[in-house]
């Protein structure tokens, strides 16, 4: 389970990019930056949605209490 | 043989301390039927059960601290003494207490928790959190066997085909359900990512879905630190999961269409952002190429340019009023010259001659004065077009 960006975070994310570049309180550079930094989120995220493919799995625990995954048909 | 003659009254007395100190206090259980409060707020009715049936009363000193309303139909249990009425020659249960059985019992259970933990604020508007907007993992606890999973599946497939999707298999009815929601509930705050929770199962009667109205399935979900949704049975069963859940969902398809929006939905909340982003910087660009003209044209930056150009036109200025000038000098004196000459002309001896005057000479030399000559003088006179010469008398 690799920790990913979440729609959530990258939407907070976007949002305030957005924001500065539409306030103009930047500098020529930083706002080429930031556009960029934007752009790549959301190519990450319609990427990550047209990947399209769903992960089904059941969780239980082990006898050491562990979490154990398993594939659920 | 002596035969023993009981009269009624002993009979019925011999009954009564029989039944009444034989049979302690008792509880017994039953439906209640022919409910009658009457206005002394005495209440009286039967018990009854498949096959058979017994008076009932409860007297207004006890029945005043039941805050258990009866009916005809509810099944009760009842703490009471066996008495015999002897002026009727009939027995009844006098009632101290009722508590409810069966459905009741768990519809008054019910309430009472209900009551129990709004009051220590498990149901409060302020401790809910909003499910999030777009998860990517959802924990499903819920029978991995029943109608349940299958839908939420379903809906999930269609409107999420991104989601993680982790399924907690737990017996949702029956003994042990309960403990095994809520040990899943903690679970699933253990397991990394989840971003949402679905609680549930498929609809069933009030005992099959009562593990959702325990209150440690209660106590679970209001521990627990991701959203949950609550989805019991149809629209119509309200359990107390529903009400300390973070959302109550009507069903489980319902549940899995509230916790994710359609990839649609998604798709053009990015896309739409995306021209956005696009908008902004091409405005950002547009107005510092703007401001950039803008110094460009400055009064600032015109200044010296202006300035030469402003020294140019004073030189050509000068100049064209140098020419101006000259020439008048020049024509002026071409007046002056002019007059000079016309001065001039006059005074050409040629010209008085042309008028009709002359000139006399003698000896060559212009007479001046008659008395300077004598008779006999030779003179040569000078007209406008040749010389005479005479001679003086």
């Amino acid at each position: 389970m690799k920790k990913e960006i979440k729609f959530e975070d990258a939407l907070n994310k976007l949002e305030s990019i957005v924001e500065k570049l539409e306030s103009g309180k930047v500098d020529l550079d930083e706002s080429i930056k930031v556009f960029e930094e934007g752009n790549e989120l959301i190519k990450l995220c319609l990427g990550k949605l047209n990947q399209a493919e769903q992960k089904i799995k059941k969780v239980s625990q082990d006898s050491t209490g562990d979490i154990k995954l398993e594939e659920f048909e | 043989m002596d035969k023993k003659i009981y009269s009624v009254s002993e009979i019925t007395q011999t009954i009564k301390m029989l039944l009444e100190q034989s049979l302690p206090t008792l509880w017994v259980e039953g439906e209640v039927s022919n409910f009658k409060e009457h206005y002394s707020g005495h209440l009286y009715f039967s018990l009854k059960d498949s096959d058979a049936q017994i008076s009932a009363v409860m007297w207004k000193s006890r029945a005043q601290f039941s805050d258990f309303p009866l009916e005809d139909g509810l099944q009760i249990r009842a703490l009471g003494n066996i008495r015999v009425y002897e002026k009727t020659g009939r027995y009844q249960i006098d009632i101290i207490q009722i508590q409810p059985a069966g459905t009741g019992k768990l519809q008054a259970e019910f309430e009472i928790l209900k009551k129990k933990l709004y009051q220590e604020g498990l149901f409060a508007e302020e401790n809910k959190k909003p499910p999030p907007l777009f998860p990517q993992s959802v924990a499903v606890i819920t029978s991995p066997t029943g109608a349940a999973v299958q839908d939420i599946l379903q809906v999930l497939k269609r409107r999420a085909p991104y989601l993680n999707i982790y399924i907690y298999p737990v017996k949702v009815q029956g003994i042990g359900a309960a403990d095994e929601i809520a040990n899943a509930l903690k679970l699933a705050n253990e397991t990394p990512f989840i971003d949402v929770i679905i609680v549930g199962r498929g609809g069933g009667s009030l005992e099959d879905l009562w593990a959702f109205n325990e209150e440690i399935v209660a106590r679970a979900i209001f521990m627990s630190q991701i959203p949950v949704v609550s989805a019991v049975g149809h629209e119509i069963d309200f359990t107390i999961s529903d009400f300390v859940a973070d959302l109550r969902a009507p069903t489980p398809s319902a549940a899995a269409e509230m916790i994710v929006p359609a990839i649609e939905d998604v798709a053009n909340t990015f896309n739409s952002l995306n021209s956005r982003i696009i908008y902004a910087l091409n405005s950002y660009l547009e107005y510092k190429k703007q401001r950039i003209l803008s110094i460009k044209n400055s009064y600032g930056l015109r200044r010296s340019a202006d300035i030469i150009r402003q020294n140019i036109q004073r030189v050509d200025d000068l100049a064209y009023r140098l020419s101006l000038t000259s020439e008048g000098l020049i024509s002026k004196n071409k007046e002056k010259i002019n007059q000079l000459k016309k001065q001039l002309n006059n005074l050409n001896p040629e010209t008085i001659l042309s008028r009709g005057y002359s000139i006399t000479f003698k000896s060559n030399k212009i007479v001046y004065d008659a008395s300077d000559l004598k008779k006999g003088d030779i003179l040569e006179t000078k007209v406008y077009t040749g010389k005479v010469k005479s001679i003086v008398d």
